[in-house]
């Protein structure tokens, strides 16, 4: 059974709604039922389904009704017509008491702009589910340091919203919609007001994270990379309607309209990123002068097998394996023909489409090179994850 | 322009005369004598504790809310208001002060509340509210003085229309001000509307209710010459007395003393307000 079934679910936001339905159902447009009665088509006789501990995601530019979608599911906004069944139950249904039960048993919910209780401490946010159910203050304190310290933000339980920096009090939103312990978490543009290193880490951590907690997860985005990050499946939405919905390999390959093959167009990224966008610092590197158990001690550090060698003026003298550096060491034998000179050597605005190939024959990781200096070193994850975040 | 005669002034008096004062006149003198005995009680209870303690008590709390130098300022003025012998009178002026200034606050703050979430309230609210602003006290002290007749009662009602519009205007913009999407977060996790209210808005709106709870301090201290115009005891009558003897000494002397209560309560509640860093 589907954790969460929608089916033909509309809001239309205006004084008859009614009308707007019948139109809506011959076929008129958004655009036309605004013109001609002024109001607004939020949702357009939307239908899918969540499975249990799947990561759903709905994708829409601004407007798309992606937002009012998500408070129809937890009736924040109270849909025109159709079913939403939470468990097989009709939250469309319900009656008030029957509604605040189902909140907060079962739907968790993490905002755009976090929504954190200025008021109140960060450990009392977190509690704020719990007391409004009325579980004891010790019981509930202690689910909340437990929730904070699984989001990283332990020792800041004292500390007040507005001390924290957004990615942490989006964790805070988040540890605040996981201690109530609901199987469904919805996520409204969630990681959409932090800056782009914030929410790639806050998106890395929302997997590693849904790999123990299994939480049926509706997350709403404008981004595509991120849709493509996190969804199982993809639902993409315009004007109201949703036009495809599909896994992220199904949308990328078999786009249904125009609109979705628009998007997608973009996302072949190997054509657009070079190799500078994808390279990391050499600050991994052995300095020649520095002499063999220098080098055997910065691999270890790092937990590599081989590395770069430089010399004081950055310029690239050749490769080291671990065994090479050993030898040497043991042997006494330092010189520069222990370094292995046979891996790849690129320059800053290569094509990433061009660098697949390379990555992909290679043993050793690709240097980056510009006028002999070391300015990068690109390994095959590099590549991948450029791909896949465009970064 | 006298197209036609409209009798207000006529059946204002009939209405007075032949209905308000034969079949209401009980029910407010029933009133009247409660609020008598409840500002009777405090006034009694300001004068008959020894200044020095209620004095110490405003210096602790100016101290503890505002600073050291509110509490060396409270010390200079309640110090000033003994020397010139108008403590009894500072007392009395204090207690149709605080009774005025409760009931503003217990029937302005929850219609503020409740005009904060129904649009209709509010809508019905305001123009009642400017009319209690704007309508010249001596017009509302004649039907007062006639319901409660002269004195303390009548002083603290005419206060209370004067001053609780801002109590009401406040609790309704700090509700109303509370962020839409903290509200939205709080029912997403299933709140019933009395927590929404108790532990998110009303928390929320404090600050600025309590800014109302200055305004309608204020504005009570304001009325102290008026209200003694009917009957009420206090500063405001000194300043009065002054005035109807050309005693420009005694009108100032009575001045001040309001002046310094004003700026002691203002300070109090203006800190109270605030919310406290941690």
């Amino acid at each position: 059974m589907s954790k969460i079934l929608v089916k033909e679910v509309s809001k239309i936001f205006g004084d008859n709604p009614q009308e707007a339905l019948k139109r809506l159902e011959k076929g008129e447009s958004k655009n036309q039922i605004l013109e001609d009665t002024g109001m607004t088509v939020g949702v357009n006789r939307a239908s899918f389904d969540v499975n249990e501990g799947e990561i759903f995601v709905i994708m829409g530019l601004s407007g798309s009704g992606k937002s009012t979608l998500i408070r129809l599911i937890n009736r924040l906004i109270e849909p025109t017509s159709g079913e939403i069944l939470i468990d097989g139950q009709n939250i469309v249904k319900m009656n008030t008491n029957e509604l605040i039960e189902i909140r907060r048993k079962k739907l968790g919910m993490v905002f755009q702009k976090f929504a954190l209780l200025p008021h109140r401490t960060i450990l009392d946010n977190v509690e704020y589910g719990l007391e409004i159910q009325g579980v004891p203050k010790e019981e509930r304190a202690k689910k909340a340091l437990e929730t904070l310290a699984t989001v990283g933000l332990k020792g800041y339980e004292d500390q007040r919203p507005n001390q924290l920096s957004g990615g942490m009090q989006q964790r805070v939103g988040l540890a605040r919609a996981l201690a109530n312990d609901t199987d469904i978490l919805l996520m409204d543009e969630a990681f959409s007001a932090l800056d782009p290193l914030i929410r790639k880490d806050m998106q890395d951590e929302l997997l590693t994270l849904q790999e123990s907690l299994k939480k049926t997860i509706l997350f709403i985005t404008h981004d595509l990379d991120e849709a493509l990050k996190l969804g199982d499946r993809i639902a993409i939405m315009k004007d109201g309607r949703i036009v495809q919905i599909g896994t992220p390999e199904e949308i990328l390959t078999t786009p249904e309209n125009d609109y979705v093959s628009t998007f997608v167009q973009d996302v072949d990224r190997s054509k657009v990123l070079i190799a500078s966008q994808v390279m990391k610092k050499p600050d991994i590197v052995a300095i020649w002068k520095e002499g063999a158990s220098r080098a055997i001690r910065r691999m270890d550090e790092k937990g590599i097998s081989s590395i770069f060698v430089v010399d004081k003026q950055h310029k690239l003298k050749g490769l080291l394996t671990i065994d090479a550096a050993i030898e040497a060491l043991k042997e006494g034998g330092w010189v520069e023909e222990i370094l292995v000179q046979d891996f790849p050597v690129t320059s800053p605005d290569t094509p990433l489409h061009e660098l697949i190939g390379i990555a992909i024959d290679t043993k050793y990781p690709i240097a980056v090179v510009e006028g002999e200096k070391l300015v990068g070193i690109i390994v095959r994850v590099s590549i991948l994850s450029g791909l896949a975040l465009g970064k | 322009m006298n197209y036609f005669y409209f009798p207000l002034e006529e059946w204002t008096n009939r209405f007075v005369n032949n209905w308000l004062l034969p079949v209401l006149g009980g029910f407010f003198g029933i009133i009247s004598d409660y609020i008598s005995a409840f500002l009777g009680g405090i006034e009694a209870f300001l004068i008959w504790t020894p200044p020095e303690i209620i004095a110490l008590v405003f210096v602790l709390i100016a101290w503890r809310t505002v600073g050291k130098g509110m509490a060396l300022f409270t010390i200079i003025g309640l110090l000033f208001i003994g020397s010139v012998d108008l403590w009894e009178d500072a007392m009395r002026t204090l207690a149709i002060v605080s009774v005025a200034t409760f009931f503003s606050i217990i029937v302005g703050v929850p219609l503020g509340i409740w005009s904060g979430k129904s649009e209709m309230v509010g809508r019905i609210l305001r123009p009642i509210l400017d009319f209690m602003q704007t309508l010249p006290s001596f017009v509302y002290l004649i039907p007062t003085i006639l319901l409660f007749g002269i004195g303390g009662v009548s002083a603290v009602i005419a206060t209370f229309v004067f001053a609780a519009p801002p109590a009401v205007r406040l609790t309704h913009l700090g509700i109303k001000q509370v962020p839409e999407d903290v509200i939205e977060a709080a029912r997403a996790f299933g709140s019933t509307s009395w927590q929404m209210l108790a532990k998110v808005q009303f928390p929320l709106a404090l600050p600025t209710i309590m800014a109302g709870v200055n305004q309608t301090i204020l504005l009570a201290l304001s009325m102290a010459v008026i209200a003694s115009m009917i009957g009420a005891p206090g500063l405001g009558s000194v300043v009065l007395t002054g005035i109807s003897r050309v005693n420009v000494g005694m009108g100032l002397v009575g001045g001040l003393g309001i002046v310094v209560l004003a700026i002691i309560l203002d300070r109090i509640t203006e800190a109270l307000g605030k919310p406290r860093e941690s």
